[in-house]
């Protein structure tokens, strides 16, 4: 069994919901999630993000259903990082 | 059933608090306005039937109700399509999961429902010296007159929470709007006399 730990995505978003209502929306998914959100460029009606989400175990299909109820799209999965069984526990947060 | 706290994300994206609030005062204050110059109407004429004022005062509040409720459902639904359209476009991307489509259903409703019921429910609050007057209710003065000073109640407090949400005095935004309201009655008694 292995867990997902940290995932780095390219987002694109209308400007409402905000950012901080963005981060919550992801962080509400679990008690250890942390996401850390950077807006990377900005337009008239959109802004893309990368959004770092860190926690024990993440679900991607949870988080990619947020980001679509958010009225948001996930261009891509920059970076991921995970652990084999028996390493869920240490190292979440780096 | 939408969560409230559902309710307000849905208000928050569309920004929909703030044409709310406005539709609330606009028709609020047609309603207020409407139910005075109907009472200051009958004060002139010397009306005296309680039951011919109180049809005729129902009979404005529910079209003034009827004609908020509908005129504001067509507009911003019509206006929520176009702002769902226009961010479909921009994201290049279907929406239809989201909540912005959500919103663009229940946002019309609710603007639709608060431009409905503010002048219903504060012209009802206007002619309650009528109904009190029908139920034997003993009132200091006549319904016409007691509904009159309700409406110049109901003025007022609208001109009040102007002010508060202007963020200036709240007694000016008051005194403002009863300003109005004299305008208003001053205007009928010319014209009627």
């Amino acid at each position: 069994m292995a867990y997902i730990k940290r995932l780095v995505l390219d987002i694109l978003k209308p400007h409402h919901p905000d950012a901080l209502e963005f981060a919550k929306a992801l962080a509400e998914l679990g008690a250890d999630y942390r996401v850390t959100l950077t807006t990377v460029e900005m337009d008239e009606q959109t802004q893309t993000l990368r959004v770092v989400v860190q926690g024990q175990d993440l679900a991607l299909d949870g988080i990619q259903e947020v980001i679509t109820t958010m009225g948001a799209s996930l261009h891509s999965i920059d970076e991921v990082e995970a652990t084999g069984a028996g390493d869920a526990e240490t190292d979440a947060y780096r | 059933m939408i969560a409230f706290a559902d309710l307000r994300l849905l208000l928050k994206i569309t920004r929909s608090q703030d044409i709310a609030r406005r539709y609330f005062v606009v028709n609020g204050f047609d309603g207020a306005l409407t139910m005075l110059g109907l009472n200051v109407g009958f004060y002139v004429g010397d009306g005296d039937d309680l039951s011919i004022m109180l049809s005729a005062c129902i009979g404005a509040a529910v079209a003034l109700g009827m004609s908020g409720l509908s005129s504001a459902y067509i507009s911003e639904t019509a206006e929520r399509k176009r702002w769902l359209a226009d961010l479909e476009s921009a994201m290049v991307t279907d929406l239809q999961d989201s909540a912005h489509n959500t919103a663009a259903k229940i946002v019309p409703l609710l603007v639709a429902l608060v431009n409905g019921l503010a002048p219903l429910l504060i012209s009802l609050f206007i002619i309650t010296p009528f109904w009190l007057a029908q139920a034997g209710v003993g009132l200091p003065l006549a319904p016409v007159e007691s509904a009159i000073l309700l409406a110049f109640v109901a003025i007022f407090g609208l001109g009040v929470f102007l002010g508060q949400v202007s963020g200036g005095l709240w007694l000016w935004g008051g005194l403002k709007a009863i300003l109005i309201a004299a305008a208003t009655t001053i205007i009928i008694f010319l014209v009627e006399s």
